[in-house]
């Protein structure tokens, strides 16, 4: 009962919001209130590339329960590195860059519905057998080297603002783009609609199919201005720099209250679990844990989470 | 083949006053059943009129709520599949009953528990195969053969074959629902053949079909189920075609009048869907319209409701196409939306209405849900209430209300009245014709006859096809039952 008024009380994506913000105490007690800003701003800034990709993410997962995106990370990467390739580290090709970083997105995520939807793969096995295919042509336009961004590319990566950084600025800008497109647009009702139950969507007149194929293109999309971020920020594209957001993709929009099962989408809710991920490495790391207990923690506290998560009821 | 002149022998099988009730609905309504040894029993009625139930019952694997149970000359009380076997009454109902996966020798050994030892499997299927070879003289199968790799045909013989093969329980009274929908012609006379002779053999049988001919080719009795009784019972023998569709249809209550297009309608032609045959009519609305699509339930109504939504649509006034909107009977899985709430439910198809500079007006958006809402007097606390919270009718109001909100033209009607009390009934059909009196046009599939009546016109479905068209008076009950069975000579 008192577990239920809980419930009531706290809307179920505050949870990584609340865990994020007792672990941001915990280590600022343990190491000292002068750690607690800087603490705060590197957790943003490595939770920022989590939300985005993420960000895709939910609204893949959010189309309908099997949908899922696993080619994320490699089109990350070889979107990171269409673009730098097209930049040549010119700080005038800085646009033509984005831009063909963006197409890439959108089409490896048009690439992904069409197998889905064309051979009838279920997306897991589709989006995995994609991310092989993507991955090679990363390797065929880089290899192992890195490509270097444009100083330019770096120097917004890294920018301030009165102090706060401009990128968690701006993909919290993504962040209510999609929260207003969920809840008042007539694509964001399609697809909540597709995903609660695709007979009924198709008996509404909805072009499922269409409202899915824009699912996928935007969280390739989302992957590639990722991918270009984070391109800038850590120095260049490499052809690994993507593995550590496959699971954390999809973590971070379970913990931010969006629903397995398709139908239901938090993009706020993200914020929360990303920066509860990368507080609690934080943590772990001040307390000297060794990297085998993190793993162990992080994992404990996933499942302790999603449990306490209500779940939506059986129709 | 003429029935036998001397009258059957002794009481076999009966039920008397039994009754079934699943929660308020009453199945069966205190019916007494008997068959004797050696008599061919044809049970008809509509869908929903209890057939099922009562056969359920008969065979043990529905309980009865109430009323006697006698086989032979005992009384039983509690009464199993497994006693009904031993007892020699075997069935053949509708949905398969054989395992796919397993070969025709080894389906018979699941009915037939003495076929056991080394060598069972070539027992099984001498057994099997002789069974056919009676009763489909010419077919052959070979008993190693999986169900899986059958047609549906040939899976329907198969399971007629087995529940006709003798090992150690005698054989008493086989019950077949629908055995003939599956087969051909031929296949068919062979049966009817088969029947005829095992009755001969002192084997009874219940024949449920609603093709009226066989009834009369070979029962012995028809019995007549309307509504969870039994309202007619007669020696097929001088029975016409014509007076077996009457005891159907002479019960059905008199019932108000079609209301009538009102003045000025039918308007402009709306729909104009061609058949996929010579045997199929062309489906063909106007505005102000109520369409009806009857038939017996699966019949190839809502399959033409959905092909009608797929199809390209006629222009419009200003030339744009007509919109559609349909309004689906299996609410969980084809109408609600069960995260959300009556507003999201209710305006989900009128969205493009509502937006100012690509963004949804809430307050537009709450004042046309609470307008619908007030509009079909749903029960509700608020607009805001999860949809899954209200009962079945007033979901079913909603999903409505999602239709009428929105600006089609056309409103399809699968079935959406199934499981909705009476009161909800007459609300939503008085709100369909003042909306079709103000120009829509409505094309209503409907199990339940009396519905029809709402209709100003009404295409009956047989067999996947538009077969007949009814308008104005000639919508009658006996009418439309007579076309759903194939008319007094199909």
């Amino acid at each position: 009962m008192s577990l239920g008024r809980l419930r009531l009380a706290v809307p179920p994506w505050s949870y990584g919001f609340l865990a994020a913000l007792a672990l941001w105490a915990a280590t600022t007690l343990h190491s000292g209130a002068g750690s607690a800003g800087g603490v705060l701003a590197s957790a943003l800034a490595f939770a920022a590339f989590t939300v985005l990709v993420g960000t895709g993410q939910m609204l893949v997962i959010a189309s309908g329960p099997g949908n899922i995106d696993l080619s994320v990370p490699t089109v990350l990467t070889l979107a990171s590195y269409v673009a730098m390739s097209v930049m040549a580290g010119r700080n005038a090709l800085l646009v033509p860059g984005v831009l063909a970083a963006l197409l890439v997105g959108a089409a490896a995520g048009a690439l992904n519905y069409a197998a889905i939807a064309a051979l009838r793969l279920p997306p897991i096995i589709a989006t995995l057998a994609w991310s092989f295919v993507f991955e090679s042509f990363a390797f065929d336009i880089g290899g192992q080297t890195r490509l270097k961004p444009p100083a330019l590319l770096s120097d917004f990566a890294a920018a301030r603002w009165g102090g706060v950084q401009i990128v968690p600025l701006a993909v919290m800008l993504v962040t209510l783009l999609a929260a207003v497109m969920l809840r008042r647009t007539i694509y964001g009702r399609h697809l909540l609609a597709t995903g609660q139950s695709e007979r009924a969507a198709r008996l509404a007149g909805i072009a499922v199919g269409r409202v899915r194929l824009a699912a996928y293109m935007l969280c390739g999309a989302t992957g590639a201005l990722a991918g270009v971020l984070l391109a800038g920020f850590t120095g260049g594209a490499s052809l690994n720099m993507g593995r550590s957001y496959l699971l954390s993709s999809i973590a971070v929009v379970v913990l931010g209250g969006t629903s397995v099962s398709g139908g239901q989408a938090n993009a706020v809710g993200i914020w929360g679990a990303a920066l509860f991920f990368n507080l609690m490495t934080t943590m772990l790391n001040s307390f000297g844990f060794q990297a085998g207990a993190r793993f162990l923690l992080t994992g404990a506290l996933i499942i302790l989470i999603v449990a306490i998560v209500p779940r939506r009821r059986a129709a | 083949m003429p029935p036998p002149e001397e009258a059957p022998g002794a009481e076999f099988l009966a039920v008397r006053a039994a009754r079934k009730t699943y929660g308020a609905v009453h199945a069966l309504r205190g019916v007494d059943f008997a068959v004797r040894r050696g008599e061919i029993v044809g049970l008809v009625g509509h869908n929903g009129a209890g057939k099922s139930t009562l056969m359920n019952i008969l065979a043990g694997t529905v309980q009865r709520s109430g009323g006697g149970f006698r086989i032979g000359a005992v009384e039983v009380g509690a009464w199993s599949p497994h006693q009904a076997q031993a007892h020699g009454l075997r069935c053949v109902f509708q949905e398969l009953s054989l395992c796919a996966n397993l070969s025709l020798a080894e389906n018979t050994r699941i009915l037939h528990r003495s076929l056991r030892g080394p060598g069972w499997r070539a027992r099984a299927g001498a057994l099997i195969g002789r069974v056919i070879e009676e009763i489909f003289p010419g077919l052959r199968l070979d008993p190693a053969t999986r169900v899986a790799d059958l047609p549906i045909g040939l899976r329907q013989m198969v399971e007629i074959a087995r529940a006709f093969a003798v090992t150690d329980a005698p054989l008493g009274c086989v019950i077949l629902d629908e055995p003939t929908s599956a087969l051909g012609h031929e296949a068919t006379g062979q049966l009817l053949s088969h029947l005829r002779r095992a009755a001969a053999r002192g084997i009874g049988c219940i024949l449920i079909t609603h093709r009226l001919d066989e009834i009369l080719a070979v029962c012995d009795r028809a019995v007549v189920m309307v509504d969870g009784a039994i309202v007619a019972e007669r020696a097929v023998s001088g029975l016409t075609r014509g007076e077996l569709v009457g005891l159907m249809g002479s019960i059905e209550a008199a019932r108000e009048p079609a209301a009538g297009a009102a003045a000025g309608f039918p308007g402009a032609a709306m729909i104009d869907h061609p058949g996929r045959d010579g045997g199929d009519l062309a489906v063909r609305a106007s505005a102000g319209e109520i369409v009806g699509f009857a038939g017996l339930d699966g019949h190839g109504q809502r399959e033409r409701l959905r092909a009608l939504l797929a199809a390209p649509r006629a222009a419009g006034p200003g030339g744009k196409a007509l919109r559609m909107a349909y309004v689906a009977g299996d609410r969980a899985a084809e109408g609600a939306f069960s995260l959300w709430s009556i507003a999201d439910n209710l305006t989900l198809c009128s969205l493009r209405a509502l937006t100012r500079c690509g963004l949804i007006a809430p307050a537009a958006e709450r004042d046309l849900a609470r307008v619908w809402v007030g509009r079909l007097r749903v029960k509700a606390p608020s607009i805001d209430t999860p949809i899954l919270d209200l009962s079945g009718g007033n979901q079913q109001k909603v999903l409505f209300a999602r239709a009428l909100a929105s600006d089609a033209a056309i409103i399809l009607l699968d079935d959406p009245m199934r499981g909705v009390d009476v009161g909800t009934k007459q609300e939503v059909y008085r709100m369909i014709r003042d909306e079709a009196r103000q120009g829509r046009c409505f094309l209503w599939y409907t199990t339940e006859i009396e519905e029809l009546g709402n209709c100003d016109r009404l295409y009956v479905f047989r067999e996947g096809r538009a077969v007949s068209e009814l308008a104005g008076a000639a919508i009658t009950p006996a009418r439309v039952l007579e076309a759903s069975f194939g008319g007094r000579h199909g």
